[in-house]
């Protein structure tokens, strides 16, 4: 993924791409990339836990990288892509991470499920074969604090064995 | 949520006056006595709900109804479960109406482990009651005698064959109401073929897809947003508040009334940035900070909720321990910890005419419509409360100070108004688990049976207060305190602090006898099914095979509350420089009849792991009435990386009722942590939480034992003075990893994996917290010279979780 250098535009509309799809909304520099998604686009999947960049739950991919979208500053983002949870379908299917955490209920009160999806999305689409310790350290930012997270781990080792299916070759 | 209101709310109504069909539409209703208006009578835990009913409709759905919420503990399921296991429809079938004051059964509140207890009998007996109700209409439709007839997958057919006529086809039109009688029988676990079954949670599409809407997600045209004034400080009182620069400002609506100063706008930041231009003056009283609080929760016992308190003596428990050959006298201490729920306290409220219908993240949603009603001065017909999916609770979630804020807020808007606590305002504005010191004195024989146990809890209240071992001199009691610090049910409550101080202290017992931890408890416990967990857990630990080895310890753990038995083998690895890491931990479990078996693993998986932060590193830190660390980058809870081996072992009593199981997990933990840091060092810990720095201090305890054990000394050296709390502020490069400030733990850092999320160069903004603008604008005067009790804070609900 390289990196970006964002262009400099001042007009009164941000233009980005949201999930694919090009997304025009008023300017406000001092908004974060989570607030854009909530209350400006109403895109609920990412979630407010901290607002400082600890918990991981407002997590989603910006040009294909995960970030913390609570401590994106809107103002750089003009011709940027966000790919947020609703967006991770694939065909219309639940990604194999998605369909991993819903097979095992990788989840209990299920609020830090988005960020949780999105980092082990993020994760797999880097490292299709994550060691243990390599799950452990890319998703020691998101925290459950149902502390659902023997569960979380099963399921993404077996996203990344249906994701291997997936691509056609074996696991 | 359904539709239309009732005229009143179903709970505060007679049955003949509920709209069942009106709201439901045609179908079949069953209904489980008691149905008369309002809370059942006698108070207490029980009875916990007023009754239950479940709809059936032309479409052969079915609709059931609890007072109960969900906000976690995968109750939905697993009492759907039980349901659609009477009715004999697939899990798919039913739709459980949960929480909502409208059209659900009275109930008392989620806590106390009690859902699958008390709700779980009743929806039972109401669905085998609508069961039996269809047989006898396809009796009447000619398809055979009642008893010829059974109900299979969604049909009554005659017994054997294929066949029959579906429910829809059996209440198509109909407007009946069937009052199920008391007596009616349940299927016996045993006969079970959906309960007890592994069971996929039919609505999980709709969570790893992010298009469950929780509280927070709720949205409304023309939605305002809400913030209000509180008190900068623990024991402030406002004086005297000017919202005058407010007064006439466009898009802000301000409301004024008493002591509740509050806005709405059209952003949650100018929500704050207005209450930030509030004037308020506020008088502080001295509080105590860390170093004096356990004097200070000795000193100050505290009068009321005797429900809370439990003595218990049998025997001559001083002249026992006098004559006894092993004894121990020590002092555990267990931390004032937080919920941190992921999602903050959050309300939206909404008027229509004179009534308001608030959605919020409650775990009391009764209580809530009574507190709403009362702060609002209106009938409590007209507030409807409604608890839509939660961010989880753990006890932290009681009452409904949110919603009526944003009650009022809507009423002066004349528009809805959500309210969502910031992270900050979530640690400063809700209540913790109480601080718990714990007095233990123990006498045994020489082979470690107990002869003398006098115990002794300050301030965390009764739960699981008296030993599950055999004892025969006792002198067991417990002590409420005016706490500081606002203080209320936390998951297990105070059953973690007893539990604690009883498996450590006898664990200690053990160790002065030169008996083996396994061997101590088997020769005082005579519960057979305690025993059966004990033995599974060590058996699956390899408990009487373990091999020590230089920094590795074993440390086991029992305990009994609220029906469920657990037993805990802790294994942990204290390295050269000290740092502690708990490598695994086996959890056997026993709740009477399993009724959705892969829920019950998760929780006990989620209780243990939740545990082991209080247990090794959680602490609330205070000074002057402040929390020091109200921020997930100062409040450290665990991570991936503390993630030890679960294994969770449960045994399914299907002759027994189902006892709670989110809480009692929880309580074997931190004992079996201490124990096992004990065997790797042969240093004792006795305060929670046992490594704060993340490292066993050098110096061992000195022998238990002594007249005055220097116990206290070391604890609080430990824990050195608040002054010192890490309190790094993120900043700069570092920050990005999210990592810089969670500081007070020392880990190994190690190479990020590829998909770790990275804000970029100029992307990064300084967090917004809004709490903090409105404390900003306080005032402080001087505190007050003299050090007043503080005010009794919430006490009366305490001793629930």
């Amino acid at each position: 993924m390289a990196e970006r250098v964002p262009p400099l535009r001042t007009g009164r509309y941000l233009e980005l791409r949201v999930n694919g799809a090009p997304v025009r909304v008023e300017r406000a520099p001092e908004r974060s990339l989570l607030e854009l998604l909530r209350l400006d686009l109403r895109l609920t999947g990412a979630k407010y836990g901290c607002g400082e960049g600890e918990c991981g739950a407002c997590t989603v991919l910006l040009d294909g990288a995960p970030v913390r979208s609570c401590q994106v500053r809107t103002a750089g983002l003009d011709g940027a892509s966000v790919v947020t949870v609703e967006g991770l379908r694939e065909s219309g299917r639940l990604n194999a991470v998605q369909r991993a955490f819903a097979e095992l209920g990788a989840f209990q009160c299920g609020f830090c499920t988005p960020g949780m999806v999105v980092s082990a999305t993020a994760l797999l689409r880097a490292n299709p074969s994550p060691t243990d310790a390599a799950i452990r350290a890319a998703m020691d930012g998101n925290i459950c604090r149902c502390c659902g997270y023997t569960r979380i781990l099963a399921a993404v080792r077996r996203a990344g064995d249906l994701a291997a299916l997936d691509r056609g070759r074996p696991a | 949520m359904i539709g239309p209101r009732p005229r009143r709310p179903w709970d505060r109504s007679p049955p003949e006056e509920r709209e069942y069909f009106a709201l439901l539409g045609d179908g079949l209703v069953a209904q489980l006595p008691p149905q008369t208006p309002g809370p059942p009578v006698g108070g207490g835990w029980s009875p916990p709900s007023g009754g239950a009913w479940l709809h059936i409709g032309a479409d052969g759905a079915v609709r059931a109804f609890t007072g109960k919420a969900e906000v976690g503990q995968g109750t939905r399921v697993a009492l759907s479960l039980a349901i659609a296991e009477e009715l004999r429809v697939p899990l798919e079938r039913v739709d459980l109406v949960m929480a909502d004051t409208d059209v659900c059964p009275w109930d008392i509140g989620t806590f106390g482990s009690r859902s699958m207890v008390d709700v779980s009998p009743t929806l039972r007996k109401v669905a085998a009651g609508a069961r039996l109700a269809l047989i006898d209409r396809a009796s009447q439709q000619g398809l055979g005698p009642s008893s010829a007839l059974e109900a299979v997958d969604g049909e009554v057919r005659v017994r054997g064959k294929e066949h029959g006529i579906p429910y829809a086809g059996l209440v198509r039109a109909a407007h009946v109401v069937v009052t199920v009688p008391p007596g009616t029988p349940l299927t016996p676990a045993a006969a079970w073929r959906r309960a007890g079954q592994p069971a996929v949670d039919p609505t999980a599409e709709e969570v790893v897809s992010g298009q469950r809407v929780f509280v927070s997600d709720l949205w409304r045209p023309g939605l305002r947003f809400g913030a209000y004034l509180q008190p900068p400080r623990y024991g402030a009182r406002l004086v005297r508040v000017d919202v005058g620069r407010l007064r006439g400002r466009a898009g802000v609506t301000v409301v004024h009334d008493g002591e509740f100063v509050g806005v709405a706008a059209g952003s949650p930041v100018a929500a704050h940035a207005a209450l930030a231009e509030v004037d308020a003056e506020w008088e502080l009283e001295a509080q105590p900070g860390e170093r004096e609080i356990e004097q200070y929760l000795r000193a100050h016992p505290s009068s009321g909720d005797s429900w809370d308190s439990d003595e218990h003596r049998v025997g001559e428990p001083d002249a026992a321990y006098d004559r006894a050959p092993v004894r121990l006298e020590a002092t555990y201490r267990s931390a004032y910890i937080a919920h941190v729920p992921l999602e903050t306290r959050a309300a939206l409220a909404e008027w229509d005419g004179n009534r308001v219908t608030v959605q919020v993240g409650t775990q009391t949603p009764f209580r809530a419509r009574e507190a709403v009603a009362e702060g609002l001065g209106i009938p409590v017909d007209d507030v409807r409360i409604v608890v839509p999916y939660t961010g989880a609770g753990f006890g932290g979630k009681h009452g409904g100070p949110v919603a009526l804020a944003a009650a009022r807020l809507a009423r002066a808007a004349k528009a809805p108004v959500m309210i969502l606590f910031s992270r900050e305002e979530e640690f400063r504005h809700g209540y913790f688990r109480p601080m718990a010191i714990v007095d233990v004195r123990v006498g045994a024989e020489r082979d470690g049976r107990l002869v003398s146990w006098k115990f002794h809890n300050v301030n965390a209240g009764a739960a699981a207060l008296l030993p599950p071992y055999d004892v025969p001199n006792q002198a067991v009691d417990n002590e409420l305190s005016e706490s500081p610090l606002p203080q209320d049910p936390y998951r297990a409550l105070a059953a973690n602090a007893n539990n604690f101080a009883r498996e450590a202290a006898l664990d200690e017992v053990a160790s002065l006898a030169g008996v083996d931890p396994l061997a101590a408890r088997e020769r005082n416990l005579s519960d057979e099914r305690l025993l059966a967990v004990l033995h599974r857990a060590c058996g699956a630990a390899g408990w009487t095979q373990r091999r020590r080895s230089p920094g590795k310890g074993f440390g086991l753990a029992v305990g009994l509350e609220k029906g469920g038995r657990v037993a805990t083998v802790a294994e942990v690895r204290v390295a050269s420089d000290r740092t502690v890491r708990v490598d695994r931990l086996i959890v056997a479990y026993e709740a009477g009849t399993i009724v959705h078996p892969e829920n019950l693993r998760s929780q006990v998986e989620g209780a243990s792991i939740m545990a082991l932060g209080g247990a090794l590193f959680e602490a609330v830190h205070f000074e002057g009435g402040r929390i020091l660390n109200d921020r997930l980058s100062t409040y450290r809870v665990p991570r991936f990386s503390d993630l030890p081996a679960v294994e969770v072992l449960l045994l399914d009593r299907k002759d027994l009722p189902p006892a709670g199981a989110g809480e009692t997990p929880m309580i074997a933990v931190a004992p079996a942590v201490a124990n096992a840091i004990f065997d790797a060092t042969r240093v004792r810990l006795r305060s929670l939480p046992l490594v704060p720095e993340g490292k066993v201090p050098e110096r061992a305890a000195a022998p238990p034992g002594t007249e005055t054990p220097p116990v206290v000394k070391e604890a609080r050296a430990r824990r050195g003075p608040s002054g010192t709390v890490a309190r790094r502020r993120r900043g700069g490069a570092a920050g990005r990893t999210g990592r810089a400030a969670r500081s007070r733990t020392p880990r190994p850092r190690k190479a990020r994996g590829h998909g770790r999320p990275r804000g970029r160069p100029g992307t990064r903004r300084k967090p917004s917290r809004p709490g903090r603008a409105a404390h900003g604008s306080a005032r402080r005067r001087t505190p007050a010279p003299h050090r007043r009790a503080p005010r009794r804070t919430r006490r009366g609900r305490r001793g629930r979780s």
